[in-house]
């Protein structure tokens, strides 16, 4: 029988308050307290740089980002700097790789099929590139993929471009790779996409392929009961 | 006792030491996060495999290390 996965719709959500409540789960999952849990939600404008990045790849004086309002973090996951903000639907899945097979990268590649189903559903041809975990699209990047890994659960996880707005990229070297451009799933289309039904696209296609029941779960729930 | 690099999965035969959580002398819990290491895709905590006495950290910031190395040894 399938096992469970709790999702957590979060809506708009300041990144140190979700990097938090990560934390929180990541913990309460060690414990093997709560089930496998989704966290879904989208960040104000941030860029994040993560072990392997560096301050070099912000393109932009720090007056320019107090002005637009983009803050800057430093973050404990795989890969260099991204930036996320409204309309990209950012995933974290807080899982136990005891029962997903304690394999790092086999999980980077399970979360890139499951963005890989989601674009073949919107017609969209997505494509994996050697070496660089992340999905992308005639060479743009759709979809930045970073994590963390603590007592073998996961933490951190995936970002989708839905309708973002792709100039904030402009102001990073996004993921410290010159050359190779971003994109998102509106700017392949032409057209502006539902953003809560791509996310109940992808919270039903991530269930799929971990093999889990998805079950709308609620954060209260979830941080304050035992 | 030794505490070797674990295995990560296939595919990952070596990985980079980003930081140290703990020092030496320092008590640690079965569990706990000793050392921050770097794949070429992922950040992943190396946990302690028994509680005691970090008595000597044997792999350092930067170093690149493979699977089985021994990075530390800790005394019940």
């Amino acid at each position: 029988m399938s096992k469970e996965c709790r999702v957590l719709k979060l809506g708009q959500c300041d990144y140190q308050e979700a990097y938090a409540l990560q934390k929180q789960l990541l913990c309460r999952r060690v414990e093997k307290s709560i089930p496998d849990t989704l966290m879904m939600l989208q960040h104000p404008p941030v860029f994040t740089i993560g072990r392997r990045g560096s301050r070099k790849n912000i393109l932009v004086s720090t007056e320019i980002l107090y002005r637009e309002g983009i803050l800057v973090y430093d973050t404990d996951r795989g890969g260099d700097i991204t930036y996320h903000g409204p309309g990209q639907i950012v995933s974290y899945p807080i899982l136990d790789l005891n029962q997903h097979g304690k394999d790092v990268h086999r999980i980077i590649s399970l979360y890139e099929e499951v963005i890989l189903r989601l674009l073949a559903r919107y017609g969209i041809d997505g494509q994996r590139v050697s070496r660089y975990p992340g999905v992308w699209v005639s060479g743009e990047k759709i979809c930045a993929l970073g994590i963390g890994v603590s007592n073998w659960v996961t933490y951190h996880g995936f970002a989708l471009n839905v309708n973002t707005n792709l100039n904030h990229f402009g102001y990073i070297t996004p993921c410290g790779l010159i050359g190779m451009g971003v994109t998102s799933m509106e700017k392949v289309l032409g057209r502006k996409l539902d953003e809560t039904r791509v996310a109940g696209d992808l919270a039903r296609l991530f269930g799929e392929v971990f093999d889990l029941v998805m079950k709308n779960g609620d954060r209260k729930q979830e941080t304050e009961s035992v | 006792m030794e505490v070797k690099m674990p295995f990560l999965g296939e595919g990952v035969e070596s990985c980079t030491v980003s930081f140290w959580l703990v020092s030496e002398g320092d008590y640690v819990e079965e569990g706990d996060d000793l050392v921050e290491m770097q794949t070429s895709k992922a950040a992943f905590n190396v946990p302690s495999p028994s509680a005691g006495t970090v008595t000597e950290i044997l792999v350092f910031e930067g170093d690149e290390i493979k699977v089985g190395d021994v990075i530390c040894i800790i005394k019940k």
